[in-house]
């Protein structure tokens, strides 16, 4: 359609995060009318190209982009999501922006009110105009019927609503826009039922059919290619794929999706694990309510000496898996340790178990920033344990010796960066730190141990060193290990056997060396768990 | 009318004031004082204080809560009076002068406590206080040691001998019932002071109209949720500075009310407890950290004062004693604040924690308030 | 330069340039300098250790303790207790400490109860339920069944007083423990000694393993839980301690004051010591002993001196102003700060 004017184009987009690329050479165009998909793992760069789009401060404040947008024609330089929206962009969030408090006409009108003239406006300000609130409902509900979803009242306040209806408003506000050219959807069936996902599709492609440009970001393969006139898969900052929808298939852009060449970082040996290895964890039917990363009852068993990866996409709950076991996070169901029960929502039962854990939140969780190199070493062992005191007079206190002691030794096996033991952790780099979080870790004598993001925001030379730690103490010390992780790549690498987690439950569990197509499939949601579960038996 | 079916849609719908009023029918029974003499210290009472509780609602709506920092536009309604008094001009002029007078400095000091409020966001309240009990020190230094020697003035009926700074109490004869004389009638005995009701009136009235302009809309959205406004397009900042302005400025209105009734400026003192009283009248109205409306504030303020009335009576003819009456009035302003902002705060956590139960994002039930 | 500055921190620079202006006015106005500090040792270890007490609380994260009057009608109570049973001197001294202690740890137990509830709101419901308590003492006040003549209005007999002199039971028996004179300059040993000691007890406090759970739990709830510590037993241990220390302070203030005072005195007890320890370098999420000892150093000798001074140089008590802007400046700064 080449007649077909273009509403969107990106050109040559780049974008750097304190000099880690995420985004390299990107081109994007969005027709009139058409209905774009856009594809990607977690950390592929969506949400920063879609941030560049909205001009959100974030970017300006990390140093800006280069490339050009032209947008209806026109160059395009938002450094603002208010320019963006005058120009005529909608996004649709992934969190619903609504106030509860307001009425469905309030929401959709919100801070685009209609307002009538008055004396004392006349005199003042236009803020001080009068409030049009029956053409606003008008509007409101002119623009609720353009999605043709039946049950909402443009009077009835959005408390209370069902999500799938405050989905529905949110892209009424976006539509009541006058001059909407186009519209971004971030993830929008998430949220919705079967029934409600159906209806919000139909109402996109009535939308496009108004000429709307639609910019369509899913995990859901199959969704993307039912309604979308084109897809682009982007990989690590980089498009990898940009084809015609009915030229292509859901298994190939899973495998676009993740494929990626294993190159650069060195693989080490995996340990062999003997045929028959005793189970030493074994988890039932657990069930885990983390905010955003929910687990809906998942049942697993962990071998003596292995390294158990957890892998899938975000907000599918593998993070929540770890939460859950250290009782960190509300949690249900069943968790055996070496045949001994341990009591979800209770850390300490956790820890006293012989369980320690690295926590995806590294600075929030994971680290007393404010506090020295050594005592964020030794606390967790001083608490549990009762290691590092001494006695003094009526008083136990901190044995400052042998903490010293303890984190010269640390600072040499990790090979930790630091002025010294004294220094605040805060200033230390993230891989630094994330040294420091195993390291305390370790400090507890773990006899298995909980890892979760260990790579996610330290450079790749880091990277290279807290992987090698890991197999390391997998090897040498015959430590098991459960690893969560974004980043499947690595997980391939050293783990023996890797979960993939889909809408909170297990979606597979799949060997290191299946296929990209396999890992894609699992991760999107493609594949059920029976058909994966093969693998396990074929092991 | 409105206003009474306002006062008993908010008895009903909130305990507090209904327990409340049975404790003040209680004390007006033991206190045995005529229904006439309370009737009419009611009636002063109200006049005097409803444009103070009135001028907490407007930063309750736009999520700052309870206005502490509102003796900052009592300081500004005295330096108006205090300046009307020394130039001698005397009743209802020398009231609008005051208030042209303290204006411009209510809306200079609003502007500060926005701006700090704004620095301090889930704070407010405690900045706010501490804002009013700092600013009453630049008073002090202003009004005790910078009145006749920085800022040059001589009058010795206004002025402590030493020849600088004020008097502690300095007497109102130019603007006592300046507003409230204005306009009266007497029924059976009882004096209602019109042109004082009347502007209590239009106060309502404005604030009413307020609520439903474009401003009171950005108010109230920018109160419900500052994250959402904000990607709508809304100033945040600029939303909550104008509502502390607006609500400095009908503070200081409120102020000239309350004095030029009560006759005496007591210079160091008179703006102290403004806060505190005026935040428990609108509480007992059942008004609630971040939800407080008209009704409450009217009907608060009268619970509160017929409180602060029969509470002396009550305990000299309870205990034997009125200063125990007195004591438990103050008791009851200040724990009703108390009990107020634990239940704000407690729910608050409630909310936190059974989201966090139900696996809801966080930023889900932040909203739900 | 800059670095010294930043190390100590502008408001001490400003506070602790001020003293030297004050301090060189003084020797010009040949004011007796000498006494002046006498006096000004007295008043630091006489608030020294209310301005402790903000430690335990600002470390378990509850912020700066406003509620800090719970601490002081415990302490109150003791005094009381002590002087109806017409005890004195260093008996009479620990005895109302002991039942001022005692009376302070349930009622701090059940104030971190109530701030474990208000998460968020610890500072305000702090104050308001320190306002609240102090006004309805001032009904048991005027109830209360004491019968010693010393403590009771002597006309109408009806209620304790609204200051209850102390001088022949308790008052100074810190103060004058060991008191000695070194060039001019009159040392209140024992006070002094008493404040140290409590000092080097939070200061031990602060590295044994509660001592350590506590501060974490403070800077950081998340770490803390994942470290296997109990958060909310660390916050009400905090506000129990703080509360505990608001009692013996008290009775320390009260004992160099020579008066217990009743009524509404105890309202605003609260700020001073909360500025101070600002003043110290302290936060409303960090402090330390040496944060409180600098504080309380440095504000109570500003209060002492800038009264004699600022009479004798523009002839009016500006004192309690400078105290109003100074306190609660320093708490409005460190309220608005984006670090706190």
């Amino acid at each position: 359609m080449p007649s077909v004017p273009v509403v969107l184009k990106m050109i040559g987009i780049t974008k750097e995060f304190y000099g880690n690329p995420v985004l390299k050479n990107v081109n994007l165009d969005v027709k009139q009318g058409e209905i774009h998909g856009l594809v990607g793992e977690n950390g592929a760069g969506k949400t920063t190209l879609m941030n560049i789009l909205f001009g959100m401060p974030v970017i300006q404040e990390t140093g800006g982009f280069s490339g050009r947008i032209v947008f209806d024609g026109k160059e395009f330089l938002p450094r603002e999501p208010r320019q963006a929206m005058a120009a005529g962009i909608g996004m649709v969030h992934q969190e619903f922006m609504l106030i509860p408090g307001f009425s469905v006409t309030e929401n959709i009108k919100l801070n685009r009110e209609i307002t009538k003239e008055n004396f004392l406006s006349r005199m003042f300000s236009r803020k001080l105009e009068t409030l049009d609130m029956t053409t606003m409902a008008a509007h409101s509900r002119k623009a609720i019927d353009a999605l043709a979803f039946e049950g909402i009242d443009e009077w009835a306040p959005v408390a209370g609503m069902p999500v799938g209806h405050k989905q529905f408003v949110e892209i009424a506000r976006e539509i009541d826009k006058e001059n909407v050219k186009l519209l971004v959807f971030d993830e929008p069936t998430a949220v919705l039922t079967e029934s409600e996902a159906a209806i919000l599709l139909d109402a996109l492609k009535r939308l496009a059919r108004r000429g709307i440009g639609i910019l369509f970001i899913s995990h859901r393969l199959d969704e993307v290619l039912a309604i979308c006139d084109r897809v682009t898969v982007l990989r690590d900052g980089e498009i990898v794929a940009e084809k015609k929808a009915g030229e292509t298939t859901v298994i190939e852009l899973a495998e676009r999706m993740v494929g990626r060449k294993v190159g650069g970082l060195r693989v080490p040996d995996r340990v062999k694990l003997p045929e028959t290895g005793e189970d030493v964890l074994v988890v039932e039917d657990l069930a885990v309510n983390m905010p955003g990363e929910r687990v809906r009852g998942v049942s697993f068993t962990v071998k003596r000496g292995e390294i158990l990866g957890i892998g899938g996409l975000a907000g599918h709950g593998k993070l929540g898996i770890a939460n859950g076991i250290m009782g960190l996070q509300p949690a249900s169901g069943s968790v055996r340790f070496l045949g001994r029960e341990i009591s979800l929502n209770d850390p300490v039962s956790a820890l006293r178990a012989g369980l320690a854990f690295v926590s995806e939140d590294r600075r929030n969780i994971g680290l007393l920033l404010d506090e020295a190199l050594e005592d964020n070493l030794a606390l967790t062992a001083m608490q549990v344990h009762g290691r590092f005191l001494r006695r003094v007079g009526p008083f136990t206190v901190r044995d400052p010796g042998s903490i010293r002691r303890y984190a010269l030794e640390t600072i040499k096996e990790f090979d930790i960066r630091t002025t010294g033991p004294r220094q605040i952790v805060r200033r230390l780099s993230g891989g630094n730190q994330q040294k420091v979080c195993i390291a305390r870790a370790i400090s507890l004598e773990p006899k298995l141990l909980l890892v979760s993001e260990p790579t996610r925001g330290i450079d790749v030379g880091a990277k290279q060193k807290v992987l090698e730690i890991l197999h390391r103490l997998n090897r040498e010390k015959g430590l098991t290990i459960i690893m969560t992780s974004s980043e499947l790549v690595e997980l391939r690498r050293i783990c023996h056997r890797i979960i993939i987690m889909y809408g909170g439950i297990i979606a597979g569990i799949l060997p290191p060396d299946a296929s990209d197509a396999e890992f894609g499939l699992t991760m999107s949601g493609e594949r059920s768990a029976e058909r994966s579960g093969e693998h396990e038996t074929t092991r | 009318m409105k206003v009474w079916r306002k006062i008993r849609e908010s008895l009903t719908s909130s305990p507090i004031p209904l327990v409340f009023g049975i404790l003040c029918l209680f004390g007006v029974v033991v206190s045995g004082k005529s229904w006439s003499f309370l009737l009419q210290e009611v009636v002063t009472r109200l006049a005097r204080n409803w444009i103070l509780v009135l001028s907490l609602l407007v930063p309750v709506s736009a999520g700052l809560g309870l206005n502490f920092s509102m003796v900052l536009g009592a300081m500004a309604a005295q330096t108006g009076i205090i300046v009307m008094t020394h130039l001698k001009v005397p009743g209802i002029l020398g009231f609008l002068g005051a208030f042209i007078v303290s204006f411009p400095i209510a809306v200079v000091l609003g502007f500060v406590a926005g701006n700090i409020m704004n620095k301090a966001k889930g704070r407010e309240m405690i900045a706010g206080m501490m804002l009013g009990f700092f600013m009453n020190g630049v008073y002090q230094l202003v009004f005790l040691f910078m009145v006749g020697t920085v800022i040059p003035m001589k009058n010795p009926d206004l002025m402590l001998p030493q020849g600088f700074g004020l008097r502690n109490t300095v007497e109102l004869k130019y603007m006592k019932y300046a507003l409230d004389n204005l306009l009266n009638v007497s029924l059976s005995g009882l004096v209602i002071p019109l042109a004082t009701f009347a502007l209590i009136g239009l106060v309502c009235l404005g604030l009413n109209r307020l609520y439903k302009t474009k401003l009171g809309q950005d108010f109230r959205a920018v109160g419900q949720d500052m994250h959402v406004a904000s990607v709508a397009g809304i100033d945040v900042n600029k939303t909550r500075l104008l509502a502390v302005v607006i609500a400095t400025v009908l503070a200081s209105l409120g102020q000239l009310v309350f004095l030029q009734n009560i006759g005496t400026l007591n210079t160091y003192n008179s703006h102290e407890q403004v806060a505190t009283f005026a935040i428990a009248s609108l509480l007992l109205g059942g008004a609630t950290v971040t939800r407080a409306t008209v009704g409450q504030a009217l009907a608060g303020t009268f619970l509160f004062h017929l409180l602060f009335i029969v509470s002396p009576y009550a305990g000299q003819s309870l205990m034997g004693s009125p200063q125990v009456g007195e004591y438990f009035r103050v008791f009851v302003a200040y724990g009703i604040i108390a009990a107020a902002l634990v239940v704000h705060a407690w729910e608050a956590h409630r909310r936190a924690l059974s989201a966090a139960k139900r696996g809801l994002p966080e930023g889900e039930t932040d909203r739900a308030g | 330069m800059r670095r010294l500055v930043e190390r100590v921190g502008v408001p001490r620079l400003l506070v602790g340039l001020f003293l030297l202006i004050l301090f060189a006015l003084a020797g010009l106005q040949r004011l007796p300098v000498k006494m002046l500090i006498s006096s000004a040792l007295v008043r630091i270890g006489m608030n020294g250790v209310l301005v402790l007490a903000m430690l335990p609380s600002i470390r378990a994260g509850l912020g700066l303790n406003f509620g800090l009057p719970l601490g002081v009608i415990s302490g109150i109570v003791g005094m009381l207790v002590s002087l109806e049973l017409r005890l004195s001197g260093l008996a009479g001294f620990f005895f109302a400490l002991l039942v001022g202690v005692l009376l302070s740890l349930p009622a701090g137990y059940v104030y971190g109860l109530l701030l474990n509830r208000v998460k968020g709101e610890e500072m305000m419901v702090g104050t308001y339920m320190g306002f609240s308590l102090v006004a309805g003492m001032c009904m048991f006040w005027l109830l209360a069944p004491f019968k010693n003549p010393e403590m009771i209005w002597v006309v109408g007999g009806k209620g304790l007083r609204v200051t209850i002199p102390i001088s022949h039971r308790f008052g100074g028996v810190l103060d004058n423990l060991g008191k000695f004179s070194i060039g001019g300059v009159e040392v209140p040993a024992g006070l002094l000694l008493f404040f140290a000691f409590l000092c080097v007890l939070v200061y031990l406090f602060s590295f044994t393993r509660t001592g350590m759970a506590m501060k974490a739990a403070g800077m950081n709830p998340a770490f803390a839980r994942a470290s296997g510590v109990n958060v909310e037993k660390m916050r009400i241990l905090g506000a129990t301690l703080s509360t505990v220390l608001g009692a013996v302070g008290i009775a320390v203030y009260a004992q160099s004051l020579g008066f217990v005072q009743l009524y509404l005195a105890p309202l605003m007890m609260a700020f001073p010591a909360v500025a101070a320890v600002l003043l110290g370098g302290a936060s409303t999420s960090r402090a330390t002993v040496f944060n409180a000892v600098a504080g309380v150093t440095l504000f109570q000798t500003l209060l002492t001196i800038s009264l004699p001074v600022t009479q004798s140089v523009i002839g009016g008590d500006i004192s309690e102003v400078a105290k109003l802007i100074i306190s609660n400046g320093m708490i409005l700064y460190a309220l608005t700060r984006k670090e706190a």
